[in-house]
């Protein structure tokens, strides 16, 4: 597993010295023909990608910059949009003032004509009104907090990642119908922050119509790495279940000490990223989680892409990675499609309806009136330790969420639950 | 009543992690004044050597190998680098080692990628102990033994063998010790050394425990830079009363209003500060008071 990503990382280096040394030769070009070289610079489609690449979030989100790449060349390879290349500039968000910074950078400076990633619902929110702001199509991959779709929505950003209303309605439905809800009593932990604020809402208002009872609600500051005092409170109270809205890396830290005090309360939470339930290792996780998607998918358009992606990296692609490489899939499908790169038709295009392929069994498509990618998700459940592969094989898929013959609407908002005013385009 | 009890000795145990970070830093600085921001960074290659060496040597190898491997990289980079530094401006130094944590961090992330690595706590460790109603895992009282252990080794080597002596005279006057014909830059590299290798240790033990991954040590080295603070600047045992303290104030904080977790610590430091500049056992600062 080591050597593989660390290649990966030399090449990345590389590349981005490749391109370094071609927009240079490119400025030679300019100055030496003029006008046909500035024709050949237009020639390339640009599309910014900006995710936080360091800090709590980083990790995942280099693989959805991998995952991202990974699209672009293939669409490349493929014959690219209308005749012309994509081409992918990566910034790293790092928080929500910088990215507004490195929006603009992406869109005036190197004239992006859409902008995919981010992570952190407090980073996308920035994004998206700066998306709005210069009138271009910004695809929202990893940030999953409501009010992004609700009361702070816009015409421009469209949600490829599950809400915070998706992750608990999987997990949630399930629950009901195992009858885990009624008359129980659940201790939640939140990540301090604006998604670890959405999720609570949202999961408490789903556990409390469904008559559960909450003993303990604690919010947790992000970059926590001793998590034995919250542990030590939770022994006290005595929950039927905990259940974690926690965000990052917090994720990986709480599962292994959890682990350590072998308290028995099952566990469940809000969110589920793959990454990190790898990173805290098949013997510190138990119980049922949700996942937008997961490598182990039986369906040809996921098997290819998990083929393409280890082949390059040597670790399989986990969820962020999925959003990342679908988002880029789905653009330059709408671009084709619509004929256009220009975002207002592209925006046009998706708001119609236009049907994704989405390397799951059913087929999605935005909704019009909050942008939300409807898609199927999945009940996962942590494997038995003895018929897990490697080290990522840590889930079986139990069910897809809606099942086979229920709507795609089933675990989403309602519109009173999250209602989106949009300006026109 | 019993819950807060509990937390007061939990606090202790998670007190005891923290020293092991402080006391390191604290060594660092009392002898030629480094402030050292890359702190986190031995504490993150600390936790990635023992992830790559457990597995074919054992946690116990390297619990030991670890520390004494990012101490040789710490010395190496010392005498090359650092050193040529002392000289100038304080400020060289910090920027030096503010630029340092950086570049560590992006070497761990060529060298084992950027996700993390899954690691736990091994077999004969694992379990917790029943102390009438209070719950110990039997990791985290033998973390609590291996503190008590290297700090009293650190103690006896500074307090009790002739580099000690020295340490503790050019602590306090470099220039006389070096007019009386003491060499202090080997001295210097030593002690930078044995800091990193306190702050590794720190690495090895949180590896089981919290995510091994290449930011793991960005925020860790906080803590560590309150309690020195509240310890007292190059107090031995400031530091240790302090870290004990950060980890049962937290503790208590977490179990009466947890939204203040975070800030408690700081909390702690203003407070402090605002009734003694000089931190709980520093010594006086003319400066200050």
């Amino acid at each position: 597993m080591v050597k593989p990503i660390a290649l990966q990382e030399r090449a990345g280096i590389k590349r981005r010295d490749v391109l370094k040394g071609a927009a240079g030769a490119a400025a030679v070009a300019v100055g030496a023909l003029g006008a046909p070289a500035i024709l050949r610079a237009q020639d390339v489609i640009r599309i910014g990608h900006i995710t936080p690449k360091t800090g709590f979030l980083g990790q995942l989100g280099v693989f959805g910059l991998n995952a991202a790449q990974l699209a672009v060349d293939e669409v490349n390879a493929a014959g690219g949009v209308m005749g012309r290349k994509l081409e992918l500039i990566a910034e790293d968000s790092v928080n929500a003032g910088t990215a507004v910074t490195k929006v603009d950078q992406l869109i005036n400076r190197d004239k992006s004509v859409a902008l995919l990633g981010e992570i952190s619902s407090g980073t996308a929110l920035a994004i998206g009104s700066a998306a709005e702001r210069n009138k271009t199509l910004y695809i929202n991959t990893g940030a999953n907090s409501d009010a992004l779709r609700g009361k702070n929505c816009n015409r421009y950003m469209f949600h490829v990642e599950g809400c915070n209303t998706m992750y608990t309605k999987t997990i949630g439905n399930w629950q009901l119908s195992q009858n885990l809800i009624n008359g129980s009593k659940w201790y939640f932990l939140t990540a301090d922050y604006a998604f670890g604020h959405d999720l609570r809402n949202v999961s408490q208002r789903f556990y409390k119509e469904n008559g559960g009872t909450i003993i303990g609600d604690e919010l947790v500051p992000t970059g926590t790495v001793d998590f034995s005092a919250y542990i030590l409170n939770i022994r006290k109270a005595k929950p039927d279940l905990v259940y974690l809205n926690l965000a990052g890396a917090d994720q990986t830290n709480f599962l292994k000490q959890y682990r350590e005090y072998a308290l028995g309360f099952p566990l469940s939470g809000g969110v589920m990223d793959t990454l990190l339930f790898w990173n805290a290792g098949i013997d510190a996780i138990s119980g049922y989680w949700q996942s937008l998607w997961y490598h182990t998918l039986d369906n040809a358009g996921s098997k290819a892409f998990v083929a393409a992606y280890k082949s390059r990296h040597g670790v399989p692609p986990e969820n962020q990675a999925w959003g990342d490489y679908v988002a880029a899939k789905i653009l330059a499908q709408g671009m084709n499609e619509a004929k256009s790169t220009a975002s207002a038709d592209l925006v046009a295009h998706f708001e119609s309806g236009a049907k994704l392929d989405l390397l799951k069994a059913r087929e999605g498509s935005f909704r019009k009136r909050d942008h939300q990618l409807l898609q199927e998700m999945y009940l996962v459940r942590v494997k038995d330790k003895d018929k897990s592969m490697d080290q990522w094989d840590i889930f079986d898929i139990v069910q897809p969420t809606p099942g086979p013959n229920e709507s795609l609407e089933a675990i989403q908002p309602t519109e009173q639950e999250n209602p989106c005013a949009m300006a026109d385009l | 009543m019993a819950i807060l009890i509990e937390q007061i000795l939990n606090g202790v145990l998670v007190g005891a992690f923290y020293t092991l970070l402080a006391l390191g830093l604290s060594l660092i600085f009392s002898l030629g004044g480094v402030i050292n921001l890359a702190h986190g960074g031995f504490y993150a290659i600390g936790a990635y050597l023992a992830v790559t060496l457990a597995p074919a040597l054992g946690y116990p190898a390297a619990l030991v190998l670890s520390p004494v491997a990012v101490a040789l990289i710490g010395m190496a980079i010392e005498v090359t680098l650092l050193r040529r530094l002392y000289e100038h401006d304080p400020i060289l130094t910090l920027l030096f080692t503010f630029g340092l944590a950086i570049v560590i961090e992006q070497v761990l992330r060529l060298i084992w990628g950027p996700a993390g690595i899954p690691f736990n706590i091994p077999d004969f460790l694992r379990g917790v102990l029943f102390l009438g109603d209070f719950i110990y895992p039997y990791y985290r009282l033998s973390i609590l033994g291996l503190v008590l252990l290297a700090v009293l080794l650190v103690w006896l080597l500074l307090t009790r063998t002739r580099f000690g002596l020295i340490v503790r005279a050019g602590t306090s006057d470099p220039e006389i010790v070096e007019a009386m014909g003491v060499n202090l830059r080997p001295v210097q590299s030593l002690i930078f050394g044995l800091g990193i290798a306190l702050a590794a240790l720190a690495g090895v033990i949180a590896a089981p425990l919290a995510g091994v991954y290449p930011a793991m040590g960005a925020e860790i080295a906080t803590a560590a830079f309150v309690i020195v603070v509240i310890g007292g600047l190059g107090s031995f045992w400031g530091v240790l009363l302090a870290g004990l303290l950060v980890g049962v104030v937290r503790g208590i904080t977490i179990t009466v209003f947890a939204p203040a977790a975070e800030a408690s610590m700081f909390a702690l430091m203003v407070l402090v500060l605002l009734f003694r500049p000089r931190g709980l056992l520093g010594e006086r600062m003319e400066r200050l008071e």
